[in-house]
């Protein structure tokens, strides 16, 4: 269905404090920047945040971790972010880590209509604390539910004007799959192009999964 | 010849031809630089790329290729992109040949430790767990000792990484290979004594008879 571009502010105003909000990126490459760049601008508070990383205090994730923006993060790596752990150590943002192929698991599968994954990843560790472990021919696994969000913020390079994506080289990383996991998907493409001029092969993200397309900048 | 080199020169020597590796970030990431002429191997960076090669030249950078480190990269011919569900799936699923990662502690089994140092610091595993526990042959490139301390341990007091046995630790001292009865020594840098190696491992090291030197380029 052929949607409408909103304004990045608008978008910014449909995610309300206190939300959860997938992020797209692997250290701000693919993140949306201008929609992170409005959430900071209308002083969202309390959000938690789920994504790979913090990625820098000025670039992605970052940014709305250093404006005082975020209650809470699920993500693989905080490592490349000081705020991040100097916050998490105050006791002022909770840190939830979680391994990058299971957080793109868990993602997916909330996405997939699944009830969880199987994956030996963490078995033995921190990460199976409070977890079910079941074993298949002689092969433990940790039972890891889904993670669903309420929105989910993705960069794409193309959009066509039914929401058809396409990504560009290592810019895709989480963004896909977040795709499938948010009950509002806002996505910022580099290039809005008319329907058409992206070939049925070539689509990633299928429009139908998107809800609304950030206009571009004026 | 400084320690990382020697690290990563020895590393490199465990690539065969028609691979598919993942090198960690920091001192793994060397071992790209010593790949044999001739030898096709395929790096995998776990943030959605097979086939990538050194930084691109000055200016010609492209801000959406990345390696898992955050560098700047270049495509090579041939280069495939892919989103992180399915970068996890090549690495658990176990298409990845080789495993190149650091490590903060070994035990004497053979467990690695590598993602936090409880109240010190916390960075977060990353991908590290997955590669661990997916990777056909896991490497780790470390130093034999930090700030004094053996990185070799009869018990890790850091979090474990996975339970998972590593398949080879290479050091600037030694090559080190876990077994079912422990750490066996393997090989010794050019120049080390057995004893110089023995002192600076906190685990019990099962030490052949003789042990070869370390090469460090094919003959």
């Amino acid at each position: 269905m052929r949607k409408s571009a909103i304004a990045v502010e608008a978008a910014a105003q449909l995610v309300p404090d206190g939300a959860r909000v997938m992020i797209g990126g692997f250290l701000g490459v693919g993140s949306p920047e201008r929609l992170i760049d409005a959430l900071v601008a209308r002083g969202a508070r309390a959000l938690t945040i789920i994504g790979n990383d913090t990625a820098y205090p000025t670039v992605g994730v970052g940014r709305l971790i250093e404006a005082g923006c975020v209650a809470r993060v699920e993500v693989s790596h905080i490592g490349t972010n000081p705020t991040t752990q100097r916050l998490m150590s105050a006791g002022a943002i909770d840190v939830e880590l979680i391994p990058q192929g299971t957080l793109a698991e868990r993602i997916r599968a909330a996405g997939s209509g699944l009830g969880g994954v199987l994956t030996p990843t963490g078995v033995g560790t921190v990460v199976a604390q409070d977890k079910q472990v079941i074993e298949i021919d002689g092969a433990s696994f940790l039972i890891e539910k889904p993670l669903r969000a309420d929105f989910a913020l993705l960069r794409a390079h193309e959009a066509d004007y039914y929401g058809n994506l396409t990504y560009r080289l290592t810019a895709a990383n989480f963004n896909p799959v977040m795709a499938f996991a948010a009950d509002c998907v806002i996505v910022e493409p580099d290039e809005i192009v008319p329907v058409g001029v992206i070939p049925p092969d070539a689509v990633r993200t299928p429009g139908v999964l998107v809800t609304h397309i950030v206009g571009r900048a004026r | 010849m400084d320690a990382k080199e020697i690290i990563a020169r020895r590393v490199a020597l465990e690539l065969r031809d028609g691979m598919l590796v993942n090198l960690g970030i920091g001192l793994p990431t060397l071992v790209a630089r010593f790949i044999p002429k001739g030898m096709s191997v395929a790096m995998q960076s776990e943030n959605g790329l097979i086939g990538f090669s050194a930084p691109p030249p000055d200016g010609m950078e492209n801000r959406d290729l990345i390696d898992a480190g955050g560098g700047f990269i270049a495509a090579l011919p041939g280069a495939a992109s892919f989103d992180s569900a399915t970068s996890f799936a090549l690495i658990r699923g176990g298409h990845v040949d080789m495993a190149v990662l650091g490590a903060l502690q070994i035990d004497a089994a053979g467990h690695l430790a590598s993602w936090m140092i409880p109240g010190k610091f916390t960075p977060g595993m990353g991908g590290a767990m997955d590669l661990v526990a997916g990777a056909k042959r896991v490497i780790i490139a470390m130093q034999h000792v930090a700030k004094g301390e053996p990185k070799m341990v009869e018990s890790l007091t850091l979090p474990p990484t996975a339970t998972r046995r590593v398949s080879l630790i290479v050091t600037e001292l030694a090559v080190i290979e876990p077994t079912d009865e422990g750490l066996a020594l393997r090989e010794r840098a050019p120049g080390v004594s057995v004893a110089d190696i023995v002192a600076s491992t906190g685990a019990r090291l099962i030490v052949p008879e003789v042990t070869p030197e370390m090469p460090l380029c094919r003959d």
